[in-house]
């Protein structure tokens, strides 16, 4: 049967995103004319000609099985003439057009477990990488943290009494597939102690070169071991970033007793009002509590709070902070700053205070 | 049919409370599969011990492709022999992440038939995710995919998976057609998405407005946001409405406009548009009465990445302000500029923001054949450390002709 044998197919790309738009969005492709957040997690898209689409936001776990899919599918057929989507910070969305399908729709994610919300002024889902479940490099574990977390924040999830909009992202290693470093709150797994060289490995496994020169302070040396090429560490010149161990897996760094998390603030990626910035350091380090993290989810709950206390309508995180000081943002949080919070990397020198413009 | 047969004491506290639980996925999967139950299994361990027990990737694919398959070996096979290989495949999502309950159904399908049957619906670049599977599954669930319209997407040093916001399909905002120009540039660079070519990775991602909902600007190498040119466009009765409804329009929207380029008399808004930075801010209040303006288009910026390895970097404004039309022609010409310049000259794991970082963004602009403008940097150099290439020979001061 060879000739019934289908043909290769390669490099077709994804499928055309027009045959999954809803018959509503087909029509009004570039039409629509503005939006109003009804309640928390619903929204109401209005075309020109008058159209109206209604979106059903939902929180989600991000690792989901394929019955989970299947459940999402089914609601979607039942309410949505079977269309769906997902958003960036990984939310399903469900797509209405008959408004009176909008409360059953969100009785039954409440049934299946899943909160509606994430809209407006609010917590949207925290943006986050793989950790234990599937990453050799991770520093802690990610879903777990999130789960935690969010459990804690959920009222600010499935209500709009922030300030302004809050992202929170975790990256579980300073690689940041999720990209944490703009981010209103950001959870970052960290290593903290240098790499264990396995000198038998190592030759046999890495490129010598390509080893000493993935380190961006100049830490690795090739050296001679037992007579054998391999390399040496500077060890007060690393500062954990294991880059050297993705090229190498002769340079593990993982430590169970001294890895853990640290805390970022203040960074943003819209044009909103302040243009985008980055999250700077707020707390250098949290230890790994599994199962739920409790001194990350305290230290995060306790950030938003004060945030939501203090910062000016629709002020992000990194806005409010810039508009009181960091010292004075340091003395409000409690948070003791330490040698750590200084930047001693390139152009470190450009982040010293260099005016008299402080807070007492 | 599978079972669950593992004790979890510490996964099992994340069942627990109102956020949907991974853990309960897992066990829902494990149900079905081995490969799901040994996931699990392996996790309470990583719990217990506080450490990953995964490898380093192998190098595994599909025949003919570079990327798309992310080779994953546990290092406690002997514990847990139904994880041993436990690859990930990445599948390009369609732009905008619509989705027909039909088209899932599918690929559920497929993932239930050859993988672990659990997913991330999405990825932090924008795919879809399947966790878990061995080798000797990957052509068959290829094949599976491709017949069902589907294929993989981008993964080492090659273009990965470009994303968009939902842009004209459900916002008004959209200055440009993101989920089209997606899609466009995405079959242009089939070939350097699949077959890894690069010094390492090139991320392009689409953004309507400048709210940034994909966050280009802090997470791709090229960032596409959508912005207009000529006059916000501003409904008279719809402001005096939200006045009228209670909306504070000096305190709200006059006093957050970071070029101070509105006025509020009580009546009437004043806007010198000359001034607009195009934050968004007064439109995202004020959604019903302002709007950006009819010249819309993109302004287009370069280089952002985290970290890893010579620090994080935001994109920075390439060109000002272009049209967006298909088959976006002056920036396909414009990239392909830079891969073949960055191509030759990058160094291994550079990205191209490094790489401008470098060689600095006035040499790498000639490089490019792009004229350096005013709007591509924060302000002019502090420094006088100036590399001037103009001066004039012995006896030729007050000449016109300068040496070059």
């Amino acid at each position: 049967m060879a000739e019934a044998q289908k043909k290769r197919l390669t490099d077709i790309g994804p499928p055309h995103y027009e045959q999954f738009l809803p018959p509503v969005i087909k029509k009004n492709y570039g039409q629509w004319k503005y939006h109003e957040i009804l309640k928390p997690g619903v929204m109401v898209h209005v075309a020109q000609g008058g159209d109206k689409l209604f979106t059903v936001r939902a929180a989600s776990p991000r690792l989901v099985s394929v019955d989970k899919i299947r459940d999402y599918c089914d609601l979607a057929d039942k309410y949505c003439g079977g269309h769906l989507r997902f958003t960036s910070r990984h939310n399903v969305e469900f797509l209405l057009t008959d408004e009176k399908n909008i409360d059953p729709l969100i009785a039954d994610l409440k049934k299946l477990g899943h909160p509606v919300g994430g809209i407006g002024n609010a917590i949207s889902s925290i943006v986050h990488t793989q950790g234990w479940v599937h990453c050799h490099s991770a520093a802690t574990d990610a879903s777990g943290i999130v789960k935690a977390v969010m459990d804690e924040l959920i009222d600010h999830f499935t209500t709009m009494q922030l300030p302004g909009k809050l992202r929170i992202a975790l990256a579980c290693c300073l690689n940041m597939c999720g990209a944490v470093h703009c981010s209103d709150i950001a959870i970052l797994g960290i290593h903290r102690r240098p790499p264990k060289i396995k000198h038998e490995r190592l030759r046999k496994e890495c490129e010598i070169p390509s080893v000493v020169a993935s380190c961006p302070t100049a830490a690795i040396r090739p050296a001679t071991v037992n007579g054998t090429p391999s390399v040496e560490i500077i060890e007060e010149n690393c500062m954990f970033c294991a880059n050297c161990y993705t090229v190498c897996p002769s340079l593990p760094l993982n430590d169970p007793l001294n890895d853990g998390v640290s805390i970022w603030l203040g960074g943003k990626v819209s044009n909103a009002r302040h243009e985008p910035m980055f999250s700077k350091l707020a707390v250098p380090f949290l230890p790994n509590n599994p199962p739920r993290w409790p001194e990350v989810v305290g230290t995060v709950k306790d950030l938003v709070e004060l945030w939501a206390a203090n910062a000016r309508k629709y002020e992000r995180m990194g806005e409010w902070i810039e508009r009181i000081t960091w010292p004075k943002f340091f003395r409000m949080a409690g948070i003791e700053f330490r040698k750590e919070h200084i930047d001693d990397f390139k152009h470190a020198g450009l982040t010293y205070k260099r005016s008299v413009h402080l807070t007492y | 049919m599978a079972e669950v047969t593992y004790k979890t004491p510490k996964l099992d506290e994340l069942e627990k409370g109102p956020w949907p639980s991974f853990v309960k996925e897992i066990k829902r999967a494990a149900q079905k599969s081995p490969m799901a139950n040994d996931l699990l299994g392996q996790l309470e361990l990583s719990y217990t011990e506080k450490i990953g027990h995964w490898k380093h990737g192998g190098i595994v694919g599909v025949m003919g492709y570079g990327g798309g398959v992310i080779g994953r070996y546990s290092d406690a096979a002997d514990k847990f022999p139904n994880v041993s290989h436990f690859h990930t495949i990445r599948i390009n999502q369609p732009a905008g992440w619509f989705y027909t309950s039909k088209a899932l159904r599918v690929l559920c399908d497929i993932w239930e038939r050859h993988g672990s049957g659990l997913t991330n619906m999405h990825g932090s670049t924008g795919d879809i995710i399947f966790l878990g599977t061995s080798t000797d599954h990957l052509e068959p669930i290829f094949a599976e995919l491709t017949q069902n319209g589907f294929d993989l997407g981008g993964s080492g040093s090659d273009v990965r998976t470009p994303s968009c916001c939902c842009g004209m399909a459900r916002c008004e905002w959209a200055c440009y057609d993101t989920m089209g120009a997606c899609h466009d540039f995405t079959q242009h660079y089939q070939d350097e998405l699949h077959r890894p070519a690069f010094p390492y990775k090139f991320k392009f991602k689409f953004s309507g407005c400048p709210n940034d909902c994909v966050a280009s600007v802090a997470r791709a190498d090229m960032s596409i946001i959508g912005t207009w040119r000529d006059e916000m466009q501003i409904n008279e009765a719809e402001v005096k409405k939200y006045a009228d409804g209670g909306l504070d329009i000096f305190s709200d929207v006059v006093l957050n406009c970071p070029s101070k380029c509105m006025k509020w008399d009580g009546k009437t808004l004043h806007v010198d548009n000359s001034s607009c930075r195009h934050c968004m801010h007064c439109i995202n209040v004020m959604p019903k009465a302002l709007a950006p303006g009819k010249d819309r288009g993109a302004c287009i910026l370069l280089g952002s990445k985290a970290p890893i390895v010579e620090g994080a970097l935001l994109s920075s404004v390439l060109i000002p302000f272009i049209k967006m039309e298909p088959p976006y022609q002056g920036i396909k010409d414009i990239v392909g500029r830079i891969f073949e310049l960055w191509s030759e000259e990058g160094k291994a794991r550079e990205r191209v923001g490094e790489f401008i970082q470098r060689v600095g963004l006035g040499n790498f602009l000639e490089a490019i054949e792009l004229e350096p403008m005013a709007e591509m940097v924060a302000h002019p150099r502090e420094n006088p450390y100036v590399f001037y290439e103009e001066y004039f020979e012995e006896g030729e001061a007050g000449e016109e002709e300068e040496k070059k």
